[in-house]
């Protein structure tokens, strides 16, 4: 089964990356762009086929180490 | 007094910490590798700065879960005195040590300047050598040095007097909250910052104003079991 990870900075927390690429889409005259929120994205690669325990196991990672939750927010997708 | 200054792969500021207190107090250090399962013999705990697993997926995440940090909070819980600085303070938050998180610098770029701070509490280990307000003179090497925490958190900080360090007068260089540059556990046992004291111990670096900390931690151990037992 693979899993899709995506980390977050929360809404509420200054992207200073995400700011800085507004900015420059905005100077290259992409004047639509709003706010841009950069994460980071992870693939596994899991060796199980029970789903409930999938996400049971991801949610762990996620919570202790893939994201710091003081700051970021996760989800994960999975496929197979 | 016996110091541990733990290494962690990308460590790079180890070799500072362990010069500061062989320089500045004279007294036994040792450098320990992150795999180590053993503190026991030592008093204070140094977590230096560098880049601890290249920073992979978050600065000190995977560090935080390097075996000696077991050895840590232990010692954390024994109160003896440990020391965070700049990658060792971004550990020292993930592995829930110290509160907050340390996030990229408001201005984007990697800073590497001397900055001003005000002791904001001189009441710690690690600061009992300074006045209240007075204004020093300590480097800063980051570039995820933008401390945070929720409103919550800042009324607990501010509550128990944990807030050790700030950024002097309107001079804060990453956007940190409260212009918070180090904090200290509620006991006080435990102190995190992102500026560098262990650069600052001697005028030829451009300032002797981090000396005074490591004083303060002998000070502070040397109260805690006795002159008599000093070595």
């Amino acid at each position: 089964m693979k899993a899709k990870v995506y980390v977050t900075i929360k809404q509420n927390v200054l992207d200073p990356q995400g700011s800085a690429v507004q900015g420059a889409l905005h100077t290259m005259g992409f004047e639509e762009v709003g706010k841009v929120r950069i994460g980071k994205y992870l693939e596994l690669n899991l060796n199980t086929s029970d789903r409930a325990e999938a996400e049971a196991r991801l949610t762990a990672m996620c919570e202790k180490l893939l994201a710091n939750t003081v700051v970021e927010d996760y989800r994960f997708e999975l496929e197979g | 007094m016996k110091f541990a200054v733990l290494v962690f792969p990308g460590s790079n500021c180890d070799i500072d910490c362990y010069k500061a207190v062989e320089d500045t107090i004279g007294q036994k250090v040792d450098y320990v590798w992150h795999t180590s399962t053993d503190l026991s013999g030592y008093d204070a705990i140094l977590v230096p700065g560098g880049f601890s697993y290249g920073d992979y997926l978050r600065c000190g995440a995977i560090a935080r879960f390097a075996p000696v940090m077991n050895e840590v909070v232990k010692a954390a819980a024994e109160g003896k005195f440990i020391l965070g600085i700049c990658n060792g303070f971004q550990i020292l938050t993930e592995a829930g040590l110290l509160p907050g998180a340390l996030r990229r610098n408001s201005g984007m770029k990697f800073i590497c300047a001397q900055t001003q701070l005000e002791v904001a509490n001189n009441n710690t280990a690690f600061t009992s050598a300074y006045s209240e307000g007075e204004i020093i003179d300590i480097p800063i090497a980051h570039g995820e040095g933008n401390y945070y925490c929720d409103d919550e958190t800042l009324a607990q900080l501010k509550a128990n007097n944990q807030i050790v360090f700030r950024y002097a007068g309107d001079t804060n260089p990453n956007g940190s909250v409260d212009n918070i540059a180090g904090i200290s556990n509620e006991r006080g046992n435990v102190v995190g910052m992102m500026p560098h004291p262990e650069r600052a111990v001697d005028e030829l670096l451009g300032s002797a104003d981090g000396k005074r900390m490591f004083t303060s931690i002998l000070n502070a151990w040397r109260e805690k079991n006795g002159a008599a037992v000093n070595s």
